[in-house]
């Protein structure tokens, strides 16, 4: 090795401070967060301003925990995958055995400040989430079986539960529903990624939909998803959630999901290889604005009094 | 006059170490703040205003 190689090597081996925050996985925090606050804003509970504050803080920074404990498990397939070889420990930045031990101490000193600004109650729940996400889905289900992100996609879907939990430090059929929502719209978001990142998955051995079903497959399970979602988040405006605001985003945005997936349920795989995959590429960003829209929707009919004096629920 | 030019390799520790720095100084705002909230029940200006007619 000439001194060139070595000093480059070297220079692989040292992380910067960027490095560790992009083992939290940021993008997936925003979510989280925006989530969990909509989930303590929603609960009918007052959280003094600077409490929500720093339980937002902790759980995002629970989420970033379960982020880099994932990296940790999965640093073998995301070393396979395109849209994962330039994490840090692929890129030989970060050691996997700190990217453990960092996210162990970051669930620790996460789950005891949450419990010690808000309560226990939301930091056991903060602590099963990450235990769904890393064990339950990490380590268990996404190497077994293409129900892999239907079932782990409830650990996304918990933030907005905890959040109700600071408030109410309890679970309510609102908490509920806003779970339900997410938990519906995870499966079709991920199989349209795994429509347009093809080879990824087959190439670690994930048994995706695409892989172990086909692609026709993951085709129709993304209609069929996004029309059990529509349905849902429709039905929703009806209870105690909903409001004017939520009713007119629900009709607006699940008409155009539906409609989207349509698009890709009739279409055929030739035909998306020649415009490369336009079609489940909207999709898949779309999917992502209607979460926001959709649980913004709670807030603006909460902060402008126009929930619906009755509900069903 | 020092020309030494600083090695990539000091780039990233100062990242590191500022960084690390700036979530500690957080943190113990945090605290300080979550503590502040917590003692005077999250009326922290009566609280102020109590202890200033006390005096």
């Amino acid at each position: 090795m000439s001194d060139t190689t070595l000093s480059k090597v070297e220079f692989n081996a040292e992380a910067d401070f960027s490095d560790f925050f992009a083992l939290l996985k940021p993008r997936v925090m925003i979510l989280v967060v925006f989530t969990a606050l909509v989930g303590i804003i929603a609960a009918p509970v007052y959280v003094h301003p600077f409490t929500i504050f720093v339980s937002i803080v902790f759980i995002a920074l629970g989420g970033g925990a379960s982020g880099a404990l994932n990296m940790w498990y999965d640093a073998d397939i995301d070393r396979l995958m395109r849209r994962t070889q330039n994490r840090p420990i692929p890129a030989g930045k970060i050691t996997s055995n700190e990217a453990k031990v960092f996210g162990i101490v970051l669930t620790g000193i996460s789950v005891v400040m949450l419990g010690l600004a808000a309560n226990w109650f939301a930091a056991s729940f903060l602590l099963f989430t990450i235990f769904f996400y890393v064990v339950i889905y990490t380590a268990w289900l996404k190497r077994l079986t293409p129900q892999n992100i239907v079932i782990g996609g409830a650990a996304g879907a918990f933030p907005p539960m905890i959040g109700w939990a600071v408030a109410t430090s309890g679970i309510s059929v609102e908490s509920v529903l806003m779970f339900s929502l997410i938990f519906l719209w995870t499966p079709p978001h991920f199989w349209a990624l795994a429509l347009f990142m093809r080879g990824d998955y087959e190439k670690a051995r994930v048994p995706m939909l695409t892989v172990t079903h086909g692609r026709r497959s993951a085709r129709n399970h993304i209609f069929f998803y996004t029309v059990v979602l529509a349905s849902f988040a429709f039905c929703t405006s009806f209870t105690s959630l909903g409001g004017w605001i939520y009713l007119a985003t629900a009709v607006v945005l699940n008409s155009i999901f539906v409609k989207m997936s349509f698009d890709i349920w009739m279409r055929e795989e030739n035909e998306a290889e020649l415009d490369n995959f336009r079609v489940e590429r909207r999709f898949f960003r779309f999917s992502l604005i209607y979460l926001f829209l959709q649980f913004g929707s709670i807030l603006f009919d909460l902060g402008l009094g126009t929930n619906f004096s009755w509900s069903l629920v | 006059m020092n020309f030494e030019v600083e090695h990539e390799l000091h780039k990233r520790r100062l990242s590191k170490n500022v960084g690390l720095g700036i979530v500690l100084v957080t943190f113990v705002a945090l605290i300080f703040g979550l503590t502040v909230v917590k003692v005077t029940d999250g009326n922290v200006s009566s609280a102020i205003a109590g202890a200033s007619s006390n005096e």
